[in-house]
């Protein structure tokens, strides 16, 4: 059994880290940094660890103003309560292009028996649209401490989504997190999945079932949304001519419509979004929801059968 | 304060008035109703009280200024100009195609905050203080709101922060100028009485009458002696200040005046030069 962890965690030991190096570095918490991790970083340093209560628009604008006076902000609270101050982060850090970085933790329907007002499905969707803001989701907790340590170092405003459950380890701790790369974790013939978050472990093990059927497909981690691997989902497209999404996040918006820009512009082909469909979550465990949502792996392999078929 | 200061800020405010009406009217769009109002605290600040350079705008150990009506950008556009933050020519600019944004943008020399929607000015300054607290710097940071601005419920998560975090080196002005877009504060959404609520919130409060620059300018001096707590400046103030057909009129709220209203209000301002 492999080990796992949550990317939530992932971010608090990321904190703590950077923090420890880089006495620049600030964290701006609206009264979840137990859930968000982020506390961890308070423990060891109180003083530059800010807390608004549960306030995010005042949280948005504190770290703003603290990062235009020479600091590294990381403000976090859940993904759903950080578009309560949206039009926060766009009138203020993307506009200005704010050295902010927000962290939304608890997203998707991942999220489980907090129920559907807790399971953010459209915080990548109302980030991706806003000028100036890089958009990431770690899959494992590897991911989520390396790209703290790069976001610690990027200049300007970015927006990172965790998850609440633990997921499997996949990556060891030589991983380089690259923002905008894909990162090919399987490679194939027949098709390629595009997989972003808790999906990312969804698909390598529908690609590890879908062998029993004689199918082959790649399976990458597009762990930046935005700006997206362009280069790279073109390259796949025109190998497999058969492209499939996969994300915990509605299909509108997302991961499957970011990619869906992309081929309908340079490589039209055959494409199946799976995700959240318009709809909200309930509560109740992960697995069971993405058994019922149709996310879980079983769900993903026989998308990919179904949709291999019309490529003949 | 000697009178002949007093003298000079009042007449820099009138200056500044006279250019939010031209620049409004030439500009044909605006806001001049909360530009008249500010005028007198814009002239204390930039005259009188901020520690900056305008040769230097990014010093680090400025005064900060935050205009979270940022609406009000023509009398604080013609403040940084007249204080040399740029050309004064450049407020021909104003509203045009690579000119002076109609809201603030920080490219702007002199600009620490792109104001433009209301309730986001206080959060902001909150950060500007407690990076001041926590780089030890000495520098204050200084926020206008207005009276619509603060039935925003932000201003009031900053308000219970600024106190929270004992920001002594935070002062918001409230610019009370009873008007707003749509007719008057009272009757829109009252927002009085402001001074018992910001008192509640903890902070040190001075109710002034804005338009009086010796009120003004002790209001300012007295803050900088409160410790512990941040402070609030309520300059009772008119909308439209100094132009009869304006003052009180929510309808000169984001109005330019035409030409023959333009001709009336410079003249009137005239008087006091």
């Amino acid at each position: 059994m492999t080990e796992a962890k949550a990317t939530r965690q992932g971010y608090g030991d990321g904190l703590l880290e950077v923090g420890k190096s880089n006495p620049n570095v600030v964290v701006v918490d609206a009264d979840l940094g137990d859930s968000t991790k982020a506390e961890i970083f308070g423990k060891e340093f109180p003083d530059r660890y800010i807390t608004t209560g549960i306030a995010e628009q005042d949280m948005i604008g504190i770290a703003a103003g603290l990062a235009v006076s020479g600091k590294i902000p990381f403000a976090s609270t859940f993904a759903i309560f950080s578009e309560r101050a949206f039009e926060f982060v766009r009138n203020i850090i993307s506009r200005n292009k704010i050295n902010v970085k927000i962290a939304g933790s608890h997203a998707g329907i991942h999220t489980g028996e907090d129920g559907k007002s807790a399971q953010a499905i459209e915080d990548i969707s109302i980030y991706r649209t806003l000028p100036n803001m890089i958009v990431i989701q770690p899959c494992d907790y590897i991911e989520a401490k390396k790209a703290v340590h790069v976001l610690a170092d990027y200049k300007g405003p970015s927006y990172m989504r965790l998850l609440r459950n633990p997921l499997p380890i996949i990556h060891n701790n030589n991983y380089k997190f690259n923002i905008g790369k894909g990162e090919i974790l399987k490679k194939g013939k027949d098709a390629v999945i595009f997989a972003t978050g808790t999906m990312v472990h969804e698909a390598l093990e529908a690609a590890e079932t879908l062998k029993n059927d004689k199918i082959d497909v790649y399976v990458v981690n597009i762990h930046t949304i935005k700006p997206i691997d362009q280069k790279l989902i073109i390259e796949l497209a025109k190998k497999t001519n058969c492209v499939i999404t996969a994300e915990d996040h509605n299909i509108i918006g997302g991961l499957g419509s970011a990619v869906a820009e992309i081929l309908s512009e340079n490589y039209p082909c055959i494409m199946k979004r799976i995700g959240v469909e318009d709809r909200y979550g309930e509560s109740g465990k992960y697995a069971e929801l993405y058994d019922k949502y149709g996310l879980s792996a079983k769900h993903v392999a026989e998308k990919v059968k179904k949709i291999i078929k019309q490529k003949k | 304060m000697n009178k002949e200061k007093i003298k000079e800020f009042k007449k820099i405010a009138n200056e500044i008035r006279k250019e939010s009406i031209i620049m409004t009217h030439r500009a044909q769009s605006g806001h001049p109703g909360g530009s008249l109002s500010e005028a007198d605290i814009l002239s204390a600040l930039y005259f009188y009280k901020l520690q900056i350079d305008p040769k230097k705008p990014d010093l680090e150990n400025r005064d900060r200024f935050v205009l979270s009506k940022g609406h009000a950008s023509p009398a604080y556009y013609a403040a940084l100009a007249m204080k040399g933050f740029f050309d004064k020519k450049k407020l021909e600019s104003f509203r045009k195609l690579g000119g002076l944004q109609g809201h603030p943008e920080l490219k702007t020399p002199g600009v620490d905050f792109a104001g433009g929607s209301l309730g986001q000015g206080v959060c902001f300054a909150n950060g500007l203080a407690l990076a001041g607290k926590l780089d030890k710097k000495n520098y204050k940071v200084y926020v206008m709101i207005g009276d619509g601005e603060s039935q925003e419920g932000s201003v009031w998560e900053a308000a219970m922060a600024a106190s929270h975090h004992k920001l002594d080196n935070l002062v918001v002005i409230l610019d009370n100028n009873q008007v707003q877009e749509t007719g008057k504060t009272k009757d829109v959404m009252n927002i009085n009485p402001a001074a018992d609520k910001w008192k509640a919130f903890g902070f040190e409060v001075f109710d002034i009458d804005g338009h009086n620059m010796e009120e003004i300018v002790n209001a300012l001096d007295k803050a900088d002696k409160v410790k512990e707590k941040p402070v609030m400046i309520v300059a009772n103030t008119i909308k439209g200040k100094g132009i009869s057909f304006m003052e009180l009129n929510h309808k000169f709220h984001g109005k330019a005046p035409d030409d023959e209203q333009f001709e009336k209000a410079m003249k009137e301002l005239s008087k006091n030069d």
